[in-house]
């Protein structure tokens, strides 16, 4: 009987957690505000946010959707490095001191920790991140295991800006196009069956395109899929030096 | 109305602090240059003019900042051959942050193995 108590109970602990408020109705500055929760050890960041909003501070903002990595909405900076909330469990994080949590950096904060992601979608998009074929859509395209592995790993983004938002040159300049981006046009170039390969590395080529990067790997580090970033960012920069994908 | 506001420092790695060092080292080794390429003109405009710049080069904390140079350089122009792997090399990305240890002990050792010498010479002043 005792045995299977103690199996059954999950340790838990209080964490105090120091959250970058910020309410432009209020003040148009950001602060720190801290709070205290009780965790298990079974819990994640979001888990804290949800605590505070629905039992202490019911104004503190953030974004989440599927609360299983999958969506990509609740990327933030936990102390100082791009996480999603909701795949960082605050067991792995040093408990014994204040664990910041702050929005992600370079986009406009719109409140605490909601930022503006409209510049980010907009360099996705001027990639053309739809499959562009000159033959007519007849039948199945097909693709070898080969040319389908590819492109693999930069099929796997979820576009939650984890990346472009830990690059020092987009925090710098904003029109920077950002690893995100990047990934999204790579993962087109080296498909087999897209014929805009030109066109995307032409896009690229820009001054704000590939050649801003920096190889800081912190996009790599960032990217909760575990993306090879820097990777495909080099494998873009080699094409466009090639002319082809 | 919205702003960005500034938060904590962002804890990059290897990469982002390399990448930090490797600007400051070229901007440094680049005023270096800037002043030598002017002292080194002097020569054909006054040759004795030249020798009274050259002398004055010759005291200890000058002697020190050449240390500095002579790493500065070795850094830059190490961690410059990476930076081409990483994005030439189809491995470079893996073994990155090994190629930083490498370029760093091979910068501090090679300035260590000039620094007795070179002290040697300051002393002489
Ligand atoms: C051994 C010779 C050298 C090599 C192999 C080398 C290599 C490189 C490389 C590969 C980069 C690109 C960095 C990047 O993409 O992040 C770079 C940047 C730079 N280099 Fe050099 N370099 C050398 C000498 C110099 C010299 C003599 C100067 C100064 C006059 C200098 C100043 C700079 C500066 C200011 C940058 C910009 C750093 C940045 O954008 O972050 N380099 N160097
Ligand atoms: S590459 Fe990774 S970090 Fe960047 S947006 Fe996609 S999933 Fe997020
Ligand atoms: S809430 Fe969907 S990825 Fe975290």
């Amino acid at each position: 009987m005792s045995e299977v108590k103690e199996i059954a109970e999950i340790p838990y602990f209080t964490v105090t957690l120091s959250i970058r408020r910020f309410d432009p109705e209020k003040s148009e500055e950001a602060s720190w505000e801290e709070f205290k929760v009780e965790m298990h050890s079974t819990d994640r960041v979001l888990d804290a946010l949800h605590k505070i909003k629905w039992e202490q501070d019911g104004s503190l903002t953030f974004r989440r959707s599927c609360a299983h990595g999958v969506c990509g909405s609740d990327a933030v900076r936990i102390n100082g490095r791009n996480r999603l909330a909701c795949k960082t469990l605050i067991k792995d994080l040093d408990i014994n001191s204040t664990i910041t949590v702050e929005p992600i950096k370079g986009l406009p904060v719109e409140k605490d920790l909601v930022v503006d992601m409209n510049p980010f979608y907009q360099a996705y998009k001027d990639i053309n991140p739809f499959l562009v074929a000159n033959d007519k859509p007849e039948k199945e395209r097909l693709q070898s295991p080969e040319d389908r592995a590819r492109f693999d790993d930069t099929t796997k983004c979820i576009l939650c800006a984890a990346c472009t938002t830990s690059c020092p040159v987009f925090w710098t300049d904003g029109q920077y196009f950002g690893p995100a981006a990047i990934v999204n046009a790579h993962r087109f170039i080296f498909d087999s069956r897209d014929d805009q390969a030109d066109l995307r590395l032409d896009i690229l080529n820009d001054r704000e395109g590939v050649w801003r990067c920096r190889t800081t790997f912190n996009c790599t580090e960032a990217c909760p899929r575990g993306i090879e970033v820097t990777k495909a960012i080099a494998e873009v920069k080699q094409a466009i030096l090639r002319g082809k994908p | 109305m919205s702003v960005v506001p500034a938060g904590t420092l962002y804890r990059g790695k290897v990469g982002m602090w390399s990448w930090v060092l490797h600007r400051v080292s070229g901007v440094a080794i680049f005023f270096f240059l800037l002043v030598h390429v002017l002292d080194t003109a002097l020569v054909r405009v006054s040759p004795e003019a030249y020798d009274i710049v050259i002398q004055s080069y010759k005291t200890p904390i000058i002697g020190l900042a050449e240390l500095g140079l002579v790493g500065a350089i070795l850094f830059h122009g190490l961690n410059g051959v990476r930076i081409i792997l990483v994005d030439f090399w189809s491995k470079g990305t893996r073994y990155q942050n090994a190629m930083f240890w490498i370029v760093l002990v091979l910068a501090v050792g090679i300035t260590a193995y000039f620094t007795p010498g070179h002290l040697e010479r300051i002393l002489e002043f």
